[in-house]
């Protein structure tokens, strides 16, 4: 089904993505361009068919619960935009 | 007698091994005939970042190596790396504008392997934005060009589009766009590439290459900037099969780092190259003859079918029903993927940051700046198909159907297929402007005989068939078992010898 404009806000704002009014209707059309596509799929019959929840079929190789990585501050910070004293620097998040 | 250094680029990744082996000439002289080649071909805009002194410091190691006898099996061979390999200490950027300066203090295992088999790094190459296109037209870098001459037109007219905007050159494919580029153009022996819907084996097919999206868990995941999780896969492009077996042999193995990649020996690739196909069965889905289909392409298919039955081969009809199916399902798997693994962008820890009032402020503008419009697009079709009151009717809908294209699969090879042949793109190489501008959908239609292969986690191999009646190359892909890359292999090899190896473009570019 078509997405309205409000929609397309909304999910701008759950992706995180800012967007301008200029570029909503555009994204609408775009993204209807998309669903559109998609809606032949309704169509499939798919009753009893269980989702794919892994490619190959594989047990999730477990391990021993020990710290194995660590100690890399530096490395981890190397390409932050902003960091002080050891740690990332973001806008005031509590007031 | 003197090789020349041009001459070197020519060579296949075999051949070069072998002539350092016979000390022809050494990893030194090989490197610099590269870089010396690359320095001539920027125009291509196949390497985005190049690492000419890394490249040297390698080769001298591979040299000595290969003096004291203890050379290891890619010693001294030069390589180009597709920018979504984590390099450490080099530029990482998946060609985003989002993560601008990104130096990894870490190194992916794929490319670990290749270092440590002695491969030598050229740099860093283009393609789409986060492997998200079928053209390298998304990349921030802008466009690779392919080396192969649009029909009809003159080394000057298309110096002339290499210096300005590129548009109506040929694409190179995407999203592995500038590996192949820089394969076919002899600007590496060999590349690095990875394979959601198809970035390996369109690419390759449309440059005359060669390439292979190896069984999902076959290479390890880590340090690969993720697209979409369940359908990554790290393979190689090369100018021939043998050369993909090759690389594969030491790209591919176990790396406790990455939980979906299998612990199994990786089989001597190469001696699969020029074994008997005889008494293999060859598939032909019915269901990828499409309406309209490209009549060459249609032609080529058939004629590649003739090629494996005079080799010996058996060839079958067979039904993969669910085929039409797995296009729309990808365009709501890998933006759903998507949208999680790249939530990690939000311009705190890495890359770009625009700032904000207050912290979601600084997330929203810095991934309205920093993400591309298609990639933008993808994230916000994943978040939408993934949200409250829509992800079973979008996602578990196409995740059943997922289960649908992998049973179809399933059967054909339980009936006694050894592997399936198909297209591998719908049409020749397009030109760079000529698609998805006004409807995302154009482009997308590009990856219809590859994305199945995903969708199911096995394993395609492209191998170049012949040309087309304009002279631009074509592909034809092979569909394998999983974990039976061998079999590929030889079937690839098979065609790629039918049709003979044509030579690739004289470098116009420069």
């Amino acid at each position: 089904m078509p997405v309205d404009l409000a929609t397309v806000r909304r999910i701008a704002r759950l992706a995180h993505i800012a967007i301008s009014d200029a570029e909503a209707p555009t994204l609408q059309v775009e993204l209807n361009a998309i669903l559109t596509f998609v809606e032949a799929l309704e169509a499939v019959d798919v009753t009893g068919v269980e989702p794919m929840t892994s490619v190959t079929p594989m047990k999730l190789p477990m391990r021993e619960d020990v710290v194995t990585d660590g100690e890399i501050e530096t490395q981890v910070l190397a390409n932050a935009p902003l960091a002080e004293d050891g740690f990332f620097v973001v806008p005031k998040v509590v007031e | 007698m003197e090789t020349e250094l041009s001459d070197l680029t020519d060579l296949t990744l075999a051949e070069a091994r072998d002539g350092l082996k016979a000390k022809r000439f050494s990893s030194r002289e090989l490197t610099e005939a590269h870089l010396q080649a690359m320095a001539r071909a920027k125009g291509l805009n196949a390497y985005i970042v190049e690492t000419p002194d890394q490249a040297l410091a390698m080769a001298k190691a591979s040299d000595a190596k290969l003096a004291a006898g203890n050379a290891g099996p890619l010693e001294g061979l030069p390589i180009g790396v597709k920018d979504l390999y984590a390099t450490n200490g080099v530029h990482t950027q998946a060609c985003s504008r989002i993560l601008n300066g990104f130096k990894p203090t870490y190194e992916s295992t794929v490319t670990a392997h290749l270092w440590r088999d002695g491969a030598v790094m050229l740099g860093k190459l283009n393609m789409d934005e986060f492997a998200m296109g079928s053209s390298t037209e998304t990349s921030c870098y802008g466009p690779a060009a392919s080396p192969w001459l649009p029909p009809n037109w003159s080394a000057e007219k298309a110096r002339a589009a290499l210096a300005g905007d590129k548009r109506g050159l040929l694409t190179p494919g995407g999203s592995s766009g500038g590996s192949a580029a820089a394969v076919a153009a002899r600007l590496c022996l060999a590349a690095t590439a990875t394979d959601t819907g198809g970035s390996i084996r369109q690419p390759a097919a449309v440059t005359g290459t060669a390439g292979i999206k190896p069984t999902y868990g076959r290479c390890s995941r880590w340090g690969i900037v993720a697209f979409a999780s369940s359908l990554d896969q790290a393979g190689p492009l090369a100018r021939t099969v043998r050369d993909c077996a090759i690389m594969l042999g030491s790209m591919a193995g176990h790396d406790p780092k990455d939980s979906t990649c299998v612990d199994r020996p990786v089989p001597n690739y190469e001696a699969a190259i020029g074994a008997s196909i005889k008494g293999l069965t060859i598939g032909i889905p019915r269901e990828y003859r499409l309406d309209g289909m490209n009549p060459e392409i249609e032609a080529l298919w058939r004629r590649g079918a003739e090629w494996l039955r005079a080799a010996g081969a058996k060839v079958v009809d067979v039904s993969l029903p669910n085929t039409r199916h797995a296009l729309p399902a990808y365009y709501i798997v890998a933006p759903a993927e998507a949208s999680s693994n790249l939530a990690r962008y939000d311009g705190v820890r890495y890359g770009l940051r625009e700032p904000g009032g207050d912290i979601v402020e600084l997330y929203e503008n810095t991934r309205a700046k920093g993400f591309g419009a298609e990639v933008r697009r993808r994230l916000m079709i994943g978040t939408y198909v993934l949200s409250a009151g829509y992800y079973d009717a979008y996602y578990v809908r196409a995740q059943k159907i997922r289960t649908l294209i992998k049973r179809d699969f399933e059967i054909a090879f339980a009936d006694g297929v050894d592997a399936i042949l198909a297209p591998a793109t719908p049409s020749p190489a397009f030109g760079i402007g000529e698609k998805g501008s006004a409807d995302p959908v154009e482009m997308y239609l590009n990856d219809v005989f590859t994305v199945t292969v995903n969708m199911a986690g096995l394993p395609g191999l492209v191998a170049a068939a012949g040309k087309s009646s304009e002279g631009l190359p074509l592909g034809l892909q092979l569909i394998g078992r999983p974990f039976d890359e061998e079999t590929l292999f030889s079937l690839g090899h098979a065609i790629e010898e039918a049709a003979g190896r044509a030579p690739f473009p004289e470098p116009w570019w420069g």
